[in-house]
């Protein structure tokens, strides 16, 4: 049975689950129940020369854990004038919490993240605790306790405030978005080119130079690899390059006029795509060389975009004009269990399954104009979605970031197509790319 | 011998003659003058006594069109020989020819004898009857010019059926297609497939290549050589405009004919 749930009664139960309600949100099924963490993070102070960096780092650290949408973070505009630097700054008054100035109103927090910078020899020496303030002793309290050893500078300051956020990140359970990388098009060079970026938007470079059209990125599971379509021989064929240093590997493409979408299996030994070897695009399973080709669906209709669930090799999702306009429909391996996922409405496409492989993103034109696409969040096993984008300008290609909660789309609301990033709740929203038109991202560890 | 000529001898006769009516009864009767011994030499066949002479020479219809046939007619006398120009040769001394000139002619009959010669002329105007003024000679365009001549064929909202605008379209162009191949026999021409911009560009890239298909096949049941056309999908990667309208919509779902490699 589908249920939807409307907009206004989404909005109400997001609020609630802000209060740490039973969530109803799917966005809250993915993070997790039991309510986000109320997490205070103090102004560190760093000693010697430490000090002309600590802005950097506190500036760092802090949106570091606010952008990984595991925290309901506490506003440091209540926070007590006196901030602990180390445990010995704690004086419990004998209850049940340690510090009540920081765990009851007006910060009302659970959790306090805190430490101190050194400058021992000229190397920034940070000290970083955390500490669940739900406990009544410091020993029960403390969570993490922590050095780190970094360069006296900026570089050093922000790796140190990244390191010591992860470390956060990873005790709650949250995946850590650092070193992660998105592939994705841009024609800031004069071509539709493969580029590559870190996932906060910095380090932006160009893969391929073939001066063609290269769309549709797919990126392996360990991150070597990245498939994409290519016009370089006159039509759309399918191109393997290494992402360490861009050679290009050798692709077996059967012969078809199409050749496009491919996507990696869990284990990164065959590629899933759609070809037109049989007439309308259809699609197909190889090896990563292109040997042992399979044919998977069977219609008349033109179908593409194959995505295999990371938890489970023989189930994908796949985009087909079966029934109608573009839906997304879910089968096996073998072609066979073909369900209808979307419910025939507008025009659905883009499908992008969350680690968690009981989720997708996808693209949906439900509820607008042709054309007037917006990101969608679906559980798969009851049909129910969210709507996570309104018709900001035009929302395609939504694909998951490593850790879960964060994803990456393109979207046209600034005027011209771009890369954002955003939390699935629809907040943190960053705009990563700003040069000629950039599009169809891939999120890759 | 007594030479008489002939009018002496005519002479003669007549005075017999009136004898022979006035002394009817007991007249003696006065012997018949000798007939006149013909003379050997010159002037004794009755018949050439001259020059030839053409008769006549005429040819009928004086004016025919380009194609049909005149006859010519012809009496001659005294003459041993007549002989027409224009490859007729050496003829009887009367008779008709028939004959079908390709342009206006005038033919000379000429009639000989050993008493000298003589030629008459006949003419037949030849009209060409009215046409078309032949065609220049087709000039050869080059192959781009060609191509620019292909028209596009337009879809419906995604579809990819030929609808009956397309047939048209495609129709004209098989014409071309083939003087195309005949003019540039190792050419391969291009099928592009295109979509408007609003479905999702990965489902395009499929859309684009069944219209550059349907078109393909299209053409190929009109003869045009399906070797020599390649289809390209082009999806909605290459829009010819960009405006939010139904009409740049349209002008976008479409296929279209682009050089081949």
């Amino acid at each position: 049975m589908i249920q939807r749930l409307s907009v206004p009664l989404l909005a109400l139960l997001s609020a609630a689950f802000m209060h740490a309600q039973p969530q109803a949100t799917i966005y809250g099924d993915i993070i997790g129940k039991g309510g986000r963490p109320k997490l205070a993070v103090t102004d560190f102070k760093g000693a010697g020369a430490a000090a002309a960096f600590m802005s950097t780092f506190n500036g760092t650290l802090f949106s570091d854990l606010q952008k990984s949408g595991l925290f309901d973070m506490a506003s440091k505009s209540y926070y007590p004038t006196a901030q602990p630097q180390s445990p010995n700054d704690f004086h419990p008054p004998g209850g049940a919490e340690i510090a009540p100035e920081w765990s009851g109103p007006p910060v009302n927090a659970s959790h306090l993240a805190f430490g101190y910078a050194a400058d021992q020899g000229g190397t920034f020496v940070l000290y970083g605790y955390l500490f669940d303030l739900h406990q009544s002793t410091i020993q029960g309290a403390q969570a993490l306790a922590k050095r780190y050893f970094e360069t006296m500078n900026d570089d050093g300051a922000r790796k140190g405030a990244h390191e010591f956020a992860n470390d956060i990140i990873a005790f709650f359970g949250g995946g850590s978005l650092t070193g992660t990388k998105i592939y994705f098009v841009s024609n800031r060079g004069g071509s539709e080119e493969m580029w590559v970026m870190d996932y906060d938007g910095s380090n932006q470079h160009q893969l391929s130079h073939n001066r063609g059209i290269n769309i549709m990125p797919a990126v392996s599971p360990d991150g070597s690899l990245v498939a994409f379509t290519s016009y370089r021989h006159g039509r759309p064929q399918i191109d393997i390059l290494e992402t360490a240093g861009g050679r290009l590997r050798t692709f077996l493409n059967p012969d078809a006029s199409v050749n496009a979408n491919p996507a990696f299996s869990p284990d990164g030994r065959f590629l899933y795509f759609a070809s037109s070897l049989a007439g309308p695009e259809q699609i197909y399973r190889s090896t990563i060389t292109g040997g042992g080709l399979t044919r998977i669906s069977h219609s008349k209709a033109v179908e593409t975009e194959p995505k295999v669930n990371p938890k489970n090799p023989n189930q994908l999702v796949f985009v087909s004009g079966r029934t109608g306009p573009e839906q997304v429909f879910m089968m096996n391996s073998d072609g066979l269990d073909v369900e209808r996922l979307t419910d025939g409405t507008g025009e659905a496409s883009n499908p992008c399954w969350h680690p968690d492989g009981q989720h997708i993103l996808f693209s949906w034109t439900r509820g607008y104009a042709k054309g007037d696409w917006n990101v969608f969040l679906m559980d798969v096993a009851s049909r129910r979605y969210d709507q996570l984008t309104h018709s900001e300008g035009r929302n395609e290609n939504p694909v998951w970031a490593p850790d879960g909660r964060h994803l990456v789309f393109g979207s046209n609301r600034s005027g011209s197509y771009q890369i954002w990033t955003m939390l699935a709740d629809g907040t943190a929203l960053t705009r990563l790319t700003n040069l000629g038109q950039n599009k169809q991202p891939v999120w890759s560890k | 011998m007594l030479k008489m000529n002939s009018r002496g001898a005519i002479g003669v006769m007549v005075m017999m003659a009136a004898l022979a009516v006035g002394c009817k009864k007991n007249a003696p009767v006065a012997p018949a003058a000798p007939a006149p011994v013909p003379t050997t030499g010159e002037n004794t066949n009755p018949g050439s006594m001259g020059r030839p002479t053409i008769v006549s020479f005429t040819v009928e219809p004086t004016t025919v069109e380009r194609g049909q046939s005149a006859t010519l007619k012809w009496s001659v006398t005294n003459a041993t020989s007549v002989i027409i120009d224009h490859g007729i040769g050496s003829v009887d001394v009367s008779g008709q020819r028939t004959v079908v000139p390709a342009d206006s002619t005038t033919y000379i009959l000429t009639a000989s004898s050993e008493n000298g010669s003589t030629s008459a002329r006949a003419t037949v105007n030849v009209t060409v009857p009215a046409e078309a003024p032949e065609k220049a000679p087709r000039a050869k365009e080059g192959f781009e010019q060609q191509i620019g001549h292909l028209q596009d064929a337009y879809f419906d909202y995604d579809s990819n059926d030929v609808r009956s605008d397309a047939q048209t379209a495609l129709t004209a162009d098989a014409a071309t297609l083939k003087q195309i191949f005949a003019d540039f026999p190792s050419a391969t021409i291009i099928v592009e497939g295109h979509c408007d911009e609003r479905g999702s560009a990965e489902y395009n890239l499929g859309l684009g290549d069944r219209r550059a298909s349907a078109a393909k096949d299209f053409l190929v049941q009109l003869g045009v050589p399906s070797d020599k056309l390649k289809t390209v999908s082009y999806g909605k990667e290459r829009p010819v405009c960009t405006e939010a309208t139904e009409d740049c919509y349209q002008r976008n779902r479409r296929a279209h004919f682009s050089a081949g490699q």
